[in-house]
């Protein structure tokens, strides 16, 4: 017997020239992809720079969703203003995710926000694959009642533990911008892989560009199945160090993991798995420390290494909004319209 | 009640023969029966009994009645179905028992044997009514509140000792709750990559290793519900061959027909419908399954049938409940992992979907050999028929079916209770 495959891939056949429908994941996103999506971001950038006015026509007449069923301050921003400084009418929906059982569904919210005109549907869920369900649902729906023209875009801002594609991407364009590649560089990414979606997308898209990433972290906060992704694993951050990565990216660490057992306490934590001043001196000159943020100063991360000039923590906001702007255009306009 | 003839049988799937049925009893002979039926080609098997079935009545209608799971039931060639007693109310106390039992009766499709809880309320902390329950009409006789493990040892314990006095088993859903918090899908590659909990396979193995030897501690008997991993089997195994069982310890499990043939990998396009308690296991699990349930060390098939209604399934995997349809699919299924593989004739699928399960029920009338003096309960299955999977054409009220646009191998062409045509040709008698 054999099943039939269904459902949505984050690629597909075009409409945009690099073959992207959704981006619901870095993983199966492919290398050319990846690296058309930096380099159109990096254009973005180069396209700003210097305008007083910070607006480009690209994406005028398009409608952008943002749909957000967790707070989030800067992944909201981000896509908002990408999408306004492309013209694009950008509308906030909140919505709680705690009244499942009470609310609108899920899929009735999704279908209702596609009635009404949407192109693309910007989305963070506490369930990892809320974002695929939905787009599963709409090419569905695009496919029996509306054709081509019904195609609503989804871009998964976070899903659950699962994956932040963006968010990764943004990583990338900053190491690229910091490094100057990205292919041959090793980072290590540190902390509670486990819970990260961040993690995920990082791992996932590093790898296809060719970086070399080890993930540290205490067992407990590695997930049991690590074993097949495309990445290094250790339990010692200073073994790691040792061996001179080009760039760290420390992910957030909520205290609450303790009462999980995930860790004794967050003295232990900081202790061993933190980057602290002591511990950041001792990379190379070059290196980088990337954070995804909201980042916990004094646990995951030293104040000081925090605000030192190897961090690039805001250089990842700035480059999140080029990032998605690519995003956006690769999903709504198509070559002509650049 | 009128004669049978059924021509050109092939028993267990051997040679053909003619069966006659008198007075719902198989017979050696009729002269001139009131119905023949051809059976040329179709294997005959005594009718199939499931352990392990939630019809949802009463409390969750909008996914399943004794009326609709019945028919399900029938046309995937059942006679007997176990409810289990998570329902709305539970059925821990003789009055919703016996409201099942009479809700069977009345619909007549298969013999319905009400479960009975364990603990009041599935709560897992204060023993269910189990000498009331065995004495009511509906003679319970498996109590288990599946759904719910019954966690804590001490009245693990106590229920087992209660139960051998009433010649019941208690059927242990084995799940270590401590170690599922809100875990969603098997833990392995495919739930770290999909980012989705991962869901400890010792939750269940580490309950089976304790009860196996509470059970025999206590003379019990422990039947295992849902085994879904190689090392809770060989769990079993060691239980068999060191634990005594001079003192009425018995112990025996069953395995659900999707855990003989899914695997975690399903959970790829995070649909729901893939989403089951205890999770689908990685690929080795699958094949050690089968081997177990070949060699004798798992002793039956369940289906484990669990309706649930659209809202349920069609939303994000965590906030999905747990649960998948099985009664229409199992038999196929179960051919299609073990006989088309080699495993088991059709002598073993008897065994494992018939007489086992009857055995541990303790059904009198029920698993019975196709022979002369013997209840006509039957199921003729045409073991070349194929036939495509679609939930919406599915007998239950629920469309939750895991194997949507399958081609399943055989089909169930008559089923036969007592001697009555529950389905004839695909249909249900009513």
């Amino acid at each position: 017997m054999t099943a039939p495959t269904t459902g949505p891939s984050g690629t597909g056949p075009e409409p945009t020239g690099i073959g992207l429908r959704h981006l619901l994941s870095t993983d199966g996103l492919r290398r050319e992809q990846a690296l058309a999506l930096l380099d159109t971001a990096a254009n973005m950038e180069q396209a700003l720079t210097g305008r007083t006015v910070r607006k480009l026509p690209t994406l005028r007449g398009r409608t952008v969703v943002t749909l957000f069923y967790e707070n989030s301050t800067r992944t909201r921003v981000s896509f908002e203003v990408a999408g306004k400084w492309m013209s694009a009418d950008t509308i906030n929906v909140s919505a709680s995710a705690s009244s499942v059982s009470k609310g609108e569904s899920l899929r009735d919210t999704a279908s209702t926000l596609a009635a009404a005109g949407t192109d693309c549907l910007v989305v963070r869920h506490p369930a990892s694959g809320a974002p695929h369900r939905i787009a599963a649902w709409l090419d569905h729906v695009a496919h029996s009642h509306l054709g081509a023209e019904g195609h609503v875009a989804v871009v998964n801002a976070g899903d659950g533990t699962h994956e932040h594609p963006t968010q990764a991407l943004l990583d990338a364009a900053t190491l690229r911008a910091r490094l100057g590649r990205v292919e041959g560089a090793h980072v290590a990414i540190v902390g509670d892989i486990l819970h990260s979606r961040v993690a995920r997308s990082n791992a996932h898209l590093l790898a296809t560009l060719g970086a070399r990433v080890t993930l540290v972290a205490p067992p407990t906060l590695l997930p049991v199945g690590v074993a097949g992704w495309p990445v290094e694993i250790s339990h010692d951050l200073d073994a790691v160090l040792g061996g001179g990565p080009d760039a760290v990216m420390m992910l957030r660490v909520q205290a609450e993991r303790m009462h999980g057992g995930f860790f004794p306490s967050a003295r232990e934590y900081a202790i061993r798995f933190g980057l602290s001043e002591a511990r950041a001196d001792r990379l190379p000159d070059h290196a980088v420390v990337l954070h995804p943020g909201p980042a916990v100063r004094g646990m995951e991360i030293a104040s000081a290494v925090a605000d030192s000039s190897r961090a690039a923590i805001s250089d990842q906001v700035t480059a999140g909004v080029h990032v998605r702007m690519a995003v956006l255009y690769h999903l709504l306009a198509g070559e002509d319209v650049a | 009640m009128g004669t049978v003839r059924i021509r050109g049988a092939r028993p267990y799937g051997e040679d053909p023969t003619d069966l006659y049925v008198r007075d719902g009893m198989l017979v050696d002979g009729v002269d001139d029966p009131d119905e023949t039926v051809d059976a040329d080609g179709l294997i005959a098997l005594p009718g199939l009994i499931d352990l392990h079935t939630h019809l949802r009545e009463p409390g969750g209608e909008e996914a399943e009645t004794v009326d609709t799971g019945s028919a399900a039931a029938a046309l995937g060639g059942y006679t007997a179905v176990f409810a289990m007693p998570n329902t709305d109310p539970v059925a821990d106390s003789p009055v919703v028992v016996e409201h099942v039992w009479r809700r069977g009766r009345e619909v007549g499709l298969v013999d319905v044997h009400p479960v009975g809880a364990v603990t009041v309320g599935l709560e897992g902390s204060k023993l269910a009514e189990m000498g009331m329950m065995a004495a009511s009409p509906a003679r319970v006789r498996m109590f288990s509140d599946d759904g719910r493990c019954v966690n804590d040892p001490l009245i693990m314990r106590r229920a087992l000792e209660y139960a051998r006095a009433l010649g019941s088993v208690v059927a242990q859903h084995a799940e270590d709750h401590r170690l599922t918090v809100g875990a969603q899908a098997h833990d392995g590659p495919v739930a770290a990559r999909l980012g989705l909990a991962g869901w400890d396979p010792t939750a269940e193995e580490s309950i089976v290793a304790r009860d196996v030897m509470l059970a025999s501690a206590a003379g019990a008997r422990l039947h295992v519900c849902h085994l879904s991993t190689a090392r809770s089997a060989a769990i079993l195994r060691w239980a068999r061959e060191t634990m005594d069982a001079g003192n009425g310890f018995r112990v025996s499990a069953e395995v659900t027909p999707h855990h003989l043939l899914l695997t975690d990998a399903a959970a790829e396009d995070y649909d729901p419908v893939h989403k089951v308690n205890p999770p689908l296991r990685p690929a080795a699990d699958t094949e050690a399954l089968r081997r177990a349930l070949a060699d004798g060390t798992v002793d039956c098939v369940a289906t484990d049938h669990a309706p649930h209604a659209v809202e349920a399934k069609d939303c994000e995997w965590p906030a999905a409940r747990p649960g998948m349809l099985g009664l229409q699919t199992a038999l196929p299924v179960v051919v299609a992992t073990m006989v088309t593989t080699g495993l088991l004739d059709w002598r073993g699928v008897a065994r494992v979907c018939s007489e086992a399960p009857a055995r541990i029920a303790g059904l009198p009338d029920q698993g019975r050999p196709l022979a002369v003096g013997e209840p006509a309960n039957l199921t003729l299955v045409d073991p070349d028929a194929t036939w495509t999977v679609r939930g919406a054409a599915l007998a239950s009220r629920a469309d939750n079916t895991p194997y949507e646009g399958m081609e399943m191998p055989v089909s169930v062409v008559h089923t036969m209770l007592r001697g009555r045509w529950t389905v004839q040709d695909g249909k249900v008698q009513e």
